[in-house]
């Protein structure tokens, strides 16, 4: 049971339930699809950028818990960063959901990063973990429009 | 290619069916995972193996590997003879009239895609029709769809209702003189529904249609008798119905089959090369190029033999009743709603959880030691036509138990614990 309650831990169930950020936005300056052809998770991200900082973002789609919590924890952390910060909290985040990283080294104000941890047990669930932000770094890189974990 | 000694024994195949005793015949069966006794609900993905086909392979490589068709010494000769002998049980098993009907190939997918490159493409022209149904595996549109782009063909689907059985009458109004080929599943993936491919075939023929029947998830649930069923192709994978991977059969009417072109060109697939001209081999070897997987053609001939000793039928009762008992355990289940509910159905159940993703299901599931399946199942089209990213699949085989299903119950319970 331990390694599953690592897993599904508090932070994720209710992000999973109640999605921050989880809305079509009107008018984004950057809109791209992420998707997982072998589960079918699929999620549209929203962006309004101010220069190089992250003004504003959104997502809607469907998925499993994992992918979903990751999404709605990943916005409401890179609002407001600018965009080499973002990419900074995506290699902390990659490290800890692939095993590398230490949860409690994780900085403060991120905390709820640590949440995933427990991803690193399940190899089939990083692609979950990371597809949010695969599909943030598309969004904020290129100029592609859909992107994929495979 | 002369030696085609037959090398089976008549077994009297035992009258009852005794789970356990089946059971501890499949070795992988009896272990643990996450520390609960396994329990394999992923059949319709693969099936798990009983211990005389990982024997008769072993006992390919450790007494008889060679090289088949060509040597004259003993090895070659002693490969061949199994290969061979294995090729006509399969022939027996589904009843076909030759073994010169029964190809070789690495499974289903390859099956469906040499009929549709050979008999297709030599067949079909601009503006034909080919009708497939909408609960379709990838491995059933995709390869139609290459040579639909290919050649300008028209792919149609034939329609299903919301419980997952296929209007039969629409099925019977698409036809028109560019109707060319017909490619429906047996049994769907998804949702289980077994197809009265018998009718659908009758259909076709009153047309002057040929059919290629995929029956991936339908030979291990049932027994296949290709002539009763007038199937012009018939195709099926070893991995599915307690056979290795990498191995399957297409099976074909000899008529057809002798008139298509080779699927792939090579060695063991011609009587006589020049650089001006090549002479294919006799069917089945011409559409059999380079060396086969000669251990999975053995492992293959050694499923037949173990289907044959348990009492298949029995078996299929003994199953039929524990995927009943599965059916009404899960109907059972608050929140829980089954993806396919037709009448005739065999080994898959399909559903979804409400609020909860499959892949949620699955992971809990696993902490269990229960193997399901999650995802769209190669079938996205299906889960479009429900309006559903993905499902839980639990597929059962002839080993599952009732006390299978109550532990599958008692994980969905526990997976509705975590999310509630």
């Amino acid at each position: 049971m331990s390694a599953l309650r690592e897993l599904y831990q508090e932070v994720i169930l209710d992000h999973n339930k109640s999605p921050r950020n989880f809305r079509r936005m009107e008018h984004p300056d950057r809109k791209v699809e992420g998707y997982n052809p072998l589960c079918g998770d699929h999620y549209t991200i929203f962006l309004k950028m101010d220069g190089d900082v992250i003004a504003d973002i959104s997502f809607d789609g469907a998925g499993c818990a994992i992918s979903k919590a990751s999404a709605s924890v990943m916005s409401s952390i890179v609002k407001g960063k600018t965009k080499k910060e973002a990419e900074e909290v995506f290699e902390r985040f990659h490290e800890l959901v692939t095993g590398g990283g230490d949860p409690s080294a994780v900085p403060e104000k991120f905390g709820r990063l640590a949440a995933f941890s427990g991803v690193s047990e399940f190899p089939a669930r990083v692609k979950c973990a990371s597809l949010a932000w695969h599909t943030l770094r598309a969004a904020l890189e290129t100029n592609e429009h859909r992107v994929s974990t495979e | 290619m002369t030696v085609q000694r037959d090398m089976d024994i008549q077994v009297e195949p035992e009258k009852i069916f005794d789970v356990e005793r089946i059971r501890s015949e499949f070795p992988i069966l009896s272990q643990k995972v996450n520390g609960k006794p396994l329990v394999y609900l992923d059949n319709a993905a693969t099936s798990q193996k009983p211990q005389d086909v990982i024997d008769a392979m072993t006992r390919y490589y450790l007494e008889e590997n060679s090289n088949i068709h060509r040597g004259v010494h003993f090895l070659s000769d002693k490969a061949t003879q199994s290969y061979e002998a294995a090729r006509r049980k399969i022939q027996r098993f589904i009843n076909a009239a030759s073994h010169k009907e029964i190809i070789y190939v690495r499974g289903t997918t390859e099956a469906i895609n040499l009929v549709a490159q050979s008999y297709g493409r030599k067949n079909f022209r601009q503006g034909d029709e080919i009708l497939i149904s909408a609960m379709e595996h990838h491995s059933n549109i995709v390869p139609w769809q290459i040579l639909a782009e290919e050649k300008g063909l028209v792919l149609r689907v034939i329609p299903m209702n919301d419980r997952g059985e296929l209007f039969l009458d629409k099925y019977e109004a698409m036809f028109n003189e560019r109707t060319k080929f017909v490619s429906i599943v047996h049994v769907s993936n998804v949702l289980g529904t077994i197809n009265p491919v018998r009718a659908m075939i009758g259909i076709a023929h009153r047309h002057d249609v040929p059919v290629l029947i995929d029956g991936a998830q339908a030979v291990s649930h049932g027994r296949i008798d290709v002539r009763e069923l007038d199937c012009d192709f018939y195709a099926f994978s070893g991995h599915k119905m307690y056979g290795p991977t990498g191995v399957g059969i297409l099976y074909g009417k000899e008529k057809h089959l002798e008139s298509m072109p080779p699927y792939q060109g090579g060695g063991d697939m011609i009587r006589s090369v020049t650089y001006q001209k090549t002479t294919y081999n006799d069917l089945p070897y011409k559409f059999e190029a380079g060396t086969p997987n000669i251990a999975g053609g053995v492992g293959l001939g050694a499923t037949i033999d173990f289907l044959n000793r348990i009492d298949f039928d029995a078996a299929m009762a003994y199953e039929r009743e524990v995927f009943e008992y599965a059916s009404v355990a899960l109907a059972g289940v608050k929140g829980l709603r089954i993806i396919g509910t037709a009448k005739e159905k065999a080994s898959v159940h399909s559903f979804t959880l409400e609020g909860i993703h499959p892949h949620d299901i699955g992971t809990i599931l696993d902490d269990d030691g229960i193997a399901i399946r999650t995802g769209h199942h190669c079938a996205q089209p299906v889960m479009q036509c429900f309006n559903i990213p993905a499902t839980a699949r639990a597929s059962f085989a002839l080993y599952n138990t009732k006390e299978e299903v109550d532990a599958l119950v008692k994980g969905i319970y526990r997976v509705m614990e975590v999310f509630a």
